[in-house]
C-alpha cells in the first residue's frame, strides 16, 4: 500500500512536470478572466457532444445524434456536430447563449419567435447511460451464464468477485431490511445498486467512456427514485395503507381535518424525494469539488510561476484525495439508496398487529 | 437552476435504459445467480450431512466388523476346544471298544483252548484206556497162560468185587 501511494504521487509530479508549461504557455496567450464557475456548472451540465479534450481553439469531440420534435417542423435527426461546438445554427436551430435554457438547443421560428423543440437527443448523458447500461447487462448476465453452466463450482476471478459482490448486497443489505418475503424484491433492488453503482464508478473515470455527469444529474435519479416509490406503493401491504389513511391517533387528529392522514401522505413522497436529491447532490458535489481543485491550477495562473506550480501539486494530492473519497461515495451512495429503497419496502409490508402484539408480549418476560 | 429541473429528453433515455437493464437483469440476470448460489449453498449443505452421515455409517461398520471379527475368534476357540474334546473322546471309545474285542477274543481263545485241552485230554484218555487194555490183555494172555494162574485172578478179582460191596 505504501509503495503504491509513492508511486502514485510520483507519477502525478512527473505529469505536471511535463504538463504544467504547456498550459501555462496557453494561458498567457489568452489573458481573459477565467468564469470558474461557469466552466464547473458547463461540465456537471449535459452536453450535445462528448467533448474528449479542449484547447481554446481546436476542440476533439465525439458528435452525438441530436433527435428533435417541434410542432412547426416535424422530426429532424442531425450530428452535433453541425453546431461546431455551439458557434454556429443549423436550419432554424441553435444552441441558446443565455436565458433559462442556456446551452439548449432552440427553434426560431419565422416570425421570429424562440421556442423549445421536445429535446429527444442522445446527449452526453443518455450516451453514457446507454453505455453504462450495455456494460452492466454485459457484465451480469456473463456471471449469470458462468454460473448457470456451472453451478456447482464456486466461482474464479471476476465472476467469483462479482458474486460475493452481489451476495454481500444481498445477504446483508436486502435480507435484513425487508424481512419476510425478500426475495420477491431482491432482483429489483441488486439491480438498482449495480445501476447507481456502475455509473458512479463511470463517472469517475475523465477520459472518454466516463466523464458524464450521470447519476448527479436529476432526471436519472428521478427515474431512479420513481421506481422505488412505485415497488413501495403498490406492493404495499392493507396495515400500511391503513397506517397512512387511519393511523393509531386521536380521533381529533384525524376528523374533521384528516392532519396525520395528510402528513402520512406527504411522508410517502418526501421519502422517494430524498432518495433522489440524495444521491443526486452527492453525485454532482464529488464531481464539483473534483472540478473546482482542478479549477485551481487555471486559476493561479496569473499569480506567478511560484504560487502557480505550488498549488498546481497541491490540486493534484487534494484531487488524489478526493477521487478516492468519491470511488467510496459512490458505493456509499448506491448502498445508501438501495437500502433506503429496501427499508422503505420494509415498512410497507409491516407484520400485522395481533402479530406485532403477541411478539411483544411474548418479549417481555425476558 | 438547470440542474434542478428534469430534461424531457434525458427522462425519456432513462426511462429506456433503465427499463431495459430492469427488464433484463430482473428476469434473466439477478434470479439466476441467486438461485444458483442458493443451489450450491444447499448442495453443501447435503454433501455435508451425507459426508458426516457416512462417517457415522463408517464407524457403525466398523464397529460391527470388529464385533464380527472377536465373534468370529470366539466361536473359532469353542469349536476347537469342542473338536479336541470330541477327539478325545472318540479316541477313549476306541481304546475301550478295541479293548473290549480284545478281551472277547482272549476269551474266545481261552475257551477254544480249554474245550481243546479237554478234547485232547478225552482222547489222551481213550487211547490210554485203549492203551491200557491192550497192554492189559497182552500182559494177562502171557499170565494166565496156566490155569492155576486164572484161577487165582478169579478169586482176587471176586474178593475185590466183595470188598466194595461190603
Amino acid at each position: 500500500m505504501h509503495k503504491f501511494f509513492t508511486y502514485c504521487l510520483l507519477t502525478v509530479i512527473g505529469l505536471f512536470i511535463i504538463s504544467s508549461p504547456g498550459y501555462a504557455a496557453s494561458d498567457t496567450h489568452a489573458p481573459e478572466e477565467l468564469n470558474v464557475k461557469e466552466l464547473i456548472l458547463e461540465h456537471l451540465a449535459d452536453d450535445y457532444e462528448w467533448q474528449i479534450v479542449s484547447n481554446g481553439e481546436r476542440h476533439l469531440a465525439i458528435p452525438l445524434p441530436v433527435i428533435l420534435y417541434s410542432e412547426a417542423s416535424g422530426w429532424h435527426l442531425f450530428s452535433s456536430a453541425r453546431f461546431q461546438h455551439g458557434k454556429s445554427g443549423y436550419k432554424n436551430f441553435h444552441l441558446a447563449s443565455e436565458g433559462r435554457y442556456k446551452g439548449k438547443i432552440m427553434e426560431t421560428d419565422p416570425t421570429g419567435k424562440e421556442s423549445r423543440p421536445l429535446d429527444l437527443s442522445l446527449t452526453k448523458n443518455a450516451a453514457s447511460l446507454l453505455f453504462s447500461s450495455l456494460l452492466l447487462i454485459v457484465i451480469v448476465m456473463t456471471v449469470a451464464r458462468t454460473m448457470k453452466r456451472n453451478p456447482l463450482k464456486a466461482g474464479k476471478g471476476f465472476v467469483g468477485m462479482m458474486e460475493m459482490f452481489i451476495m454481500s448486497i444481498h445477504d446483508d443489505v436486502i435480507k435484513p431490511s425487508i424481512g419476510k418475503d425478500y426475495e420477491r424484491y431482491a432482483p429489483y433492488l441488486l439491480t438498482v445498486f449495480f445501476f447507481i453503482f456502475t455509473n458512479n464508478l463511470l463517472g469517475l473515470i475523465p477520459i472518454f467512456p466516463g466523464g458524464a455527469n450521470v447519476t448527479g444529474n436529476i432526471a436519472v435519479t428521478l427515474v431512479l427514485a420513481t421506481a422505488t416509490f412505485l415497488i413501495v406503493n403498490l406492493t404495499g401491504t392493507k396495515e400500511y395503507y391503513k397506517d397512512i389513511l387511519w393511523p393509531d391517533v386521536p380521533v381529533w387528529l384525524k376528523v374533521p381535518i384528516p392532519l396525520m392522514p395528510v402528513i402520512e401522505i406527504v411522508g410517502t413522497l418526501t421519502k422517494p424525494f430524498a432518495l433522489m436529491i440524495r444521491l443526486f447532490a452527492n453525485i454532482m458535489a464529488g464531481h464539483s469539488i473534483v472540478l473546482g481543485l482542478t479549477m485551481l491550477i487555471f486559476v493561479t495562473v496569473s499569480m506567478g510561476t511560484a504560487v502557480n506550480a505550488s498549488m498546481t501539486v497541491l490540486s493534484v494530492i487534494f484531487t488524489v484525495f478526493i477521487d478516492f473519497v468519491e470511488l467510496l461515495i459512490a458505493y456509499i451512495q448506491a448502498y445508501v439508496f438501495t437500502l433506503l429503497s429496501a427499508v422503505f419496502i420494509g415498512q410497507a409490508r409491516p407484520e400485522p398487529r395481533v402479530k406485532q402484539k403477541a411478539a411483544l408480549e411474548t418479549n417481555k418476560p425476558d | 437552476m438547470s440542474l434542478l429541473t428534469p430534461e424531457p429528453g434525458l427522462l425519456f433515455w432513462m426511462l429506456i435504459s433503465f427499463g431495459t437493464v430492469l427488464f433484463v437483469l430482473m428476469k434473466y440476470g439477478f434470479p439466476i445467480i441467486l438461485k444458483m448460489v442458493e443451489k450450491r449453498r444447499t448442495y453443501i449443505e447435503e454433501s455435508l450431512l451425507s459426508a458426516r452421515k457416512a462417517h457415522e455409517e463408517l464407524a457403525t461398520v466398523k464397529q460391527t466388523s470388529e464385533e464380527l471379527l472377536a465373534r468370529t475368534h470366539q466361536e473359532q476357540a469353542t469349536i476347537l476346544k469342542e473338536t479336541s474334546l470330541l477327539r478325545d473322546q472318540m479316541m477313549e471309545k476306541a481304546r475301550n471298544d478295541a479293548r473290549k474285542e480284545a478281551d472277547k477274543m482272549i476269551e474266545e481263545a481261552r475257551k477254544q483252548i480249554e474245550t481243546e485241552k479237554e478234547k485232547a485230554l478225552l482222547s489222551i484218555r481213550e487211547e490210554a484206556a485203549i492203551l491200557s487194555l491192550n497192554l492189559t490183555e497182552k500182559i494177562l494172555r502171557e499170565k494166565l497162560g496156566t490155569k492155576e494162574a486164572q484161577l487165582a485172578l478169579i478169586d482176587r478179582l471176586l474178593d475185590e468185587i466183595d470188598l466194595a460191596k461190603s
